[in-house]
């Protein structure tokens, strides 16, 4: 009885912190699952999945001394399967230092500059793309956790308003798409719930590993929308309000999308 | 440089038919695509594919523009002998690439 009245206090509690037209945790669906049989079968099996190409190169990268102090990642880290198992389930991340939001590629850049010394990585880089790619290949299965940090929910919030918002020359929401169509077609495309439990991911139409701040951009120049610079905070703040809303999903870095 | 990866079971018996696996970093740019400033990007593809066991040809490929990025190949081949698998990859701009991988024939 009293199990029943904590499951439905629950439910409530749940049920506020979503706002309408947003998917309730027990519809949440990875784009995994609807893919084609073929894709699928490429994600599944490492030897298949072309990211293999890059998860190898970020191991490597992991252990070779960079920058003035001539330190690698595991002289620090150690041994990533250990050190970063789910790490990357966690970002992005509110930093209390810098007051913004840090995805992973950032807080790889941060230890690269601040901590080995070295010139910070382009973005989209395959040296970039390799690291994140190694790293976040030790929170595979690993369950999304919306963070509780008081000091990021500011961030969700403002992510969350963008993702609501109208914009550019279609005038769409991307919640049009991703809450309110999931599941049905756009042109040959099955419209997926838009989540970020993949990154980074080879993308066979990109034919390539890209980064989630790159698909985002893909979506916003779909939607004839003007695209904001590349380091902009509000593709940080998109990022942090994407991983919330996927909360209850488990990672899949590096995936395959079409 | 390109990186390659190869499957091939460590050990099988005589006269089993095996798979093998390959996959390779390469763009395959294929020399119809225009660049920023509107001019043709040069063609850069593998052309060609070749495994040998024990020095003897058992699979060969001829890629063309249409091959995806990054090509994955496989194909079976019968254990026969103990030994050592070549596999080369060659096109374009001088690409050349040679991995081998041991093999146990029981
Ligand atoms: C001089 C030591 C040092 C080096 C070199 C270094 N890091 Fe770090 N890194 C740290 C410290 C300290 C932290 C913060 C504490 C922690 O979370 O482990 C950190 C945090 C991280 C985190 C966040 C972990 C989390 O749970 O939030 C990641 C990811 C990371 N580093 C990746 C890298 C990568 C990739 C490299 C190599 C390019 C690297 N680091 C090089 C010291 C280092
Ligand atoms: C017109 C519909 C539409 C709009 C509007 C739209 N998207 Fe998308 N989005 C798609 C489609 C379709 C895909 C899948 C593309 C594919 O794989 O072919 C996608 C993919 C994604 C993905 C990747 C999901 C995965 O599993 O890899 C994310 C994340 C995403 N969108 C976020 C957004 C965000 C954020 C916005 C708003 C800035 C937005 N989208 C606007 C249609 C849309």
């Amino acid at each position: 009885m009293i199990f029943r009245v904590c499951l439905a206090v629950l439910a409530i509690l749940t049920a506020s912190q979503l706002q309408a037209g947003e998917i309730a945790p027990e519809q949440r669906r990875s784009a995994y699952d609807t893919m084609s049989a073929g894709t699928r079968a490429m994600q599944d099996d490492d030897m298949a999945n072309p990211a293999t190409l890059w998860v190898l190169d970020g191991e490597a990268l992991w252990s070779q001394p960079a920058g003035a102090t001539q330190k690698s990642c595991a002289d620090c880290h150690g041994d990533a399967k250990i050190s970063m198992k789910g790490r990357a389930a966690r970002y992005p991340q509110f930093d209390a230092t810098t007051g913004g939001v840090v995805d992973l590629e950032q807080q790889i850049n941060y230890c690269r500059r601040e901590r080995q010394k070295a010139t910070p990585l382009a973005f989209e880089s395959h040296e970039l793309l390799a690291l994140s790619a190694w790293v976040s290949l030790q929170s595979r299965g690993a369950r999304i956790e919306a963070s509780t940090d008081p000091a990021a929910q500011k961030a969700i919030e403002a992510g969350r308003r963008l993702f609501t918002e109208r914009r550019g020359q279609l005038n769409l929401s991307c919640a049009q798409c991703h809450d309110d169509n999931w599941g049905r077609s756009l042109a040959g495309a099955t419209i997926p719930q838009g989540h970020p439990n993949g990154y980074p991911l080879y993308r066979l139409e990109w034919q390539s590993l890209g980064s989630m701040r790159r698909r985002l951009r893909n979506c916003l120049s779909g939607m004839r929308a003007e695209l904001w610079p590349q380091d902009a905070p509000e593709y940080d703040d998109l990022e942090i309000y994407l991983m919330s809303r996927a909360s209850s999903l488990t990672m899949e870095s590096p995936a395959v999308r079409p | 440089m390109a990186r390659a990866l190869i499957n091939v079971p460590p050990r099988a018996k005589k006269g089993d038919i095996i798979e093998i696996r390959t996959l390779i970093s390469h763009p395959m740019e294929t020399g119809y695509r225009a660049g920023f400033n509107g001019s043709l990007i040069p063609r850069d593809i593998i052309r060609s594919f070749v495994c040998l066991y024990n020095d003897i040809e058992v699979f060969r490929a001829e890629f063309s523009p249409a091959v995806a990025a990054n090509p994955f190949i496989s194909f079976h081949t019968m254990a026969t002998e103990s030994g050592k698998l070549t596999f080369r990859w060659t096109g374009d701009k001088d690409f050349d690439v040679t991995e081998t991988q041991e093999i146990v024939v029981e």
